[in-house]
């Protein structure tokens, strides 16, 4: 039957045989994909593995603690440069220098966190948005990050394994995506992550309780940082250059999006939003391209708006997405895919 | 001691702009508790449809100025009416983050139609046109009528919030919406009317920018200081924004003048970050203690 008489039973990871079966087969589904699919495909792939860290880290920060950041992209940009300076400049081995820039990151989630102690919602939002803005021109004027001209990826050794080409990126990215989606997920059932969902709910109260707010904050930022410096120094090996100009305002609202879209405070709605939107923006970035849709855009931008312009379809994509969702499913894909759970559950009443 | 004042003029007329910025983002706040990020975006547009109908379909520039406002007023209505009403029991964090997909779609809309490159408002005063102010400064009439502007709106801001009735229900709506209800106050048509000023102040600040910088990103830079200019002065207080934005114009002018160009940029969110650390209810906020 499906009753629980222990906290335990809860919050396990898997609750039973099923879900123990679906994850063996994403595991099998997983580790066939490369073989069975293209070079763009793996890409894609790759992409999105990038974008779940993130929307893991963004998640834990604004979905669990309640915290909104809008200088994400500015962790991203830390964390890959980090990782080319460290390799390139302090020849630091591949598997050093990765978490070594996570630490940089989580360094900086940890100052930012100190103002935003006494700092919410649109005061936070605004020195988060400084803060993103403020560091991508920093890096440029820096001659030792390569200023404005940017960094190319220095060969990516991991002992004896040389990553090459996307398909080696993609053994390495997959599992370890794997690994910081359990941690994350086994993160928010500890006492720290029920601290986060305390000071999210009601801060105060969470304080009466014990929750030491100045440790948790901070950590929040700190772990949300550290999760996102990780993706950054990925992603710099799969886009092999990195610029400042890369990692803009717009970069940090795309993460946001993902998060919302989602689902704000679930695992599995990062991971859903990620990919989602990561296919859209792949998929936007050649938009005339599509069936159909594409001749029709082609015919509507000729007549009323202007042909170069078109590319830019996909900030009203990204900004109606935002909008809509937030007026109808507060609770992005996660909640929409509990309604239905619930409905067909409870058919027939 | 010329540069000091030629600095100090231009930290002036910098200061103006964003004040503007602020003080339209400081209206919304005040009355609703959203922060518009759209706020830029919605003065953009409206700078374009003014670009629009001066340059492609050579309307006068009076008939052309009316109906940039009366367009923009009305952007500001829908906006609250069309959208922000919708939400279902919309939290902070929720309005703001319907903002920011408005700021997307307007910034798509007008880049869409306009391309990325950089554009020349035809304006009654050319951008370049100087007038000796003192032996040596100079000051561009553009900038002096942003000065004039910014003042005059400050002014009718004032007198409007103290004296007219609509006003001082704005007012009512901010510190008790329920009570206002009960008062007679309709607040939804209060909000509505909130963000059509706004939105008006917005678009007086981007057609005073643009003839001198057009392009989709012209706002950023000014709506960010107004940002800024907002928070130093407590989010809630217009004279508080005004002063805050002529401090943060003045201090960066300064700053790259006499320290360094190239930081220049990172100077207002750094007097941000300073400022909310020190004394995170603003310059003029009053304190505020939550209550449980």
């Amino acid at each position: 039957m499906d009753m629980k008489r222990d906290y335990y039973e809860d919050i396990e990871l898997f609750p039973g045989w099923v879900e123990k079966f679906w994850f063996f087969l994403l595991l099998v589904f997983l580790g066939a994909f490369p073989f069975i699919s293209n070079n763009y495909l793996i890409y894609v792939a790759n992409f999105m593995a990038i974008n779940i860290i993130v929307a893991l880290g963004l998640n834990i920060l604004v979905g669990y603690t309640g915290q909104i950041s809008l200088g994400h992209a500015g962790f991203f940009a830390i964390g890959a440069f980090a990782t080319f300076t460290l390799m390139q400049k302090a020849s630091f081995p591949f598997l050093l220098a990765l978490p070594a820039a996570a630490l940089i990151s989580a360094i900086f989630g940890f100052l930012i966190a100190l103002p935003a102690l006494r700092l919410e919602g649109p005061y936070l939002a605004i020195a988060t948005l400084g803060f993103g803005l403020t560091i991508t021109q920093v890096i440029g004027m820096i001659d030792l990050f390569g200023g404005r001209t940017g960094l190319h990826a220095p060969e990516l050794l991991i002992g004896p394994w040389e990553l090459k080409t996307d398909l080696d990126l993609y053994f390495l990215l997959v599992p370890l995506t794997i690994g910081l989606i359990i941690i994350a997920r086994n993160l928010t059932r500890t006492r720290v992550g029920r601290a986060f969902i305390a000071i999210r709910d009601a801060e105060i109260a969470a304080e009466t309780m014990g929750v030491n707010l100045i440790f948790y904050k901070t950590l929040a930022f700190a772990i949300s940082a550290f999760y996102t410096g990780l993706a950054g120094g990925l992603y710099a090996f799969v886009l092999r250059f990195i610029e400042p100009e890369i990692f803009g305002l717009y970069m940090s609202i795309v993460f946001l999006t993902m998060v919302v879209v989602g689902g704000l405070g679930s695992i599995f709605g990062s991971i859903a939003g990620a990919m989602l939107l990561s296919w859209l923006d792949l998929e936007l970035r050649n938009i005339l391209d599509i069936p159909y849709l594409g001749n029709w855009l082609k015919d509507l931008s000729r007549e009323y708006f202007s042909i170069t312009g078109v590319s830019n379809i996909q900030y009203i994509v990204f900004g109606g997405i935002l909008v809509l969702i937030m007026l109808f499913e507060p609770h992005g894909i996660y909640g929409f895919w509990i309604r239905t759970k619930k409905y067909w559950k409870t058919w027939p009443f | 001691m010329t540069d000091f004042l030629l600095v100090l003029a231009s930290g002036i007329t910098a200061g103006s702009s964003y004040a503007l910025m602020g003080l339209a983002m400081v209206i919304i706040y005040k009355t609703s508790g959203v922060v518009n990020f759209a706020q830029g975006e919605m003065g953009l547009i409206s700078a374009y449809i003014t670009f629009m109908m001066l340059d492609y379909y050579g309307f006068g520039y009076l008939a052309t100025f009316f109906w940039a406002f009366v367009f923009a007023l009305f952007l500001g209505a829908l906006m609250e009416f069309a959208i922000l009403r919708r939400a279902k029991d919309p939290s902070v964090l929720g309005l703001m983050i319907i903002t920011i997909g408005l700021e997307m779609i307007l910034l798509g809309l007008v880049s869409w139609k306009f391309g990325a490159d950089p554009k020349d408002m035809p304006f009654p005063i050319s951008p370049f046109e100087s007038i000796e102010l003192v032996e040596n400064i100079y000051i561009s009439v553009l900038e002096v009528l942003t000065i004039g502007v910014a003042t005059a709106v400050m002014l009718i801001l004032f007198l409007f919030f103290r004296f007219s009735k609509l006003g001082v229900a704005m007012k009512a709506v901010q510190q008790n919406p329920m009570a206002a209800k009960l008062m007679g106050i309709s607040t939804n048509r209060v909000l509505m009317i909130t963000w059509s000023i706004s939105s008006f102040v917005g678009a007086l600040a981007a057609l005073l920018i643009a003839p001198a910088n057009m392009g989709p990103f012209m706002m950023w830079d000014p709506l960010l200081k107004g940002f800024a200019a907002a928070v130093m002065g407590g989010m809630t207080s217009l004279g508080g924004a005004v002063v805050g934005a002529y401090i943060v114009g003045i201090i960066e002018n300064f700053f790259g003048t006499f320290i360094s160009i190239e930081f220049k940029s990172v100077v207002a969110f750094s007097i941000i970050v300073i400022m909310l650390c020190v004394k995170p209810s603003g310059l003029f906020g009053r304190h505020y203690v939550k209550k449980v």
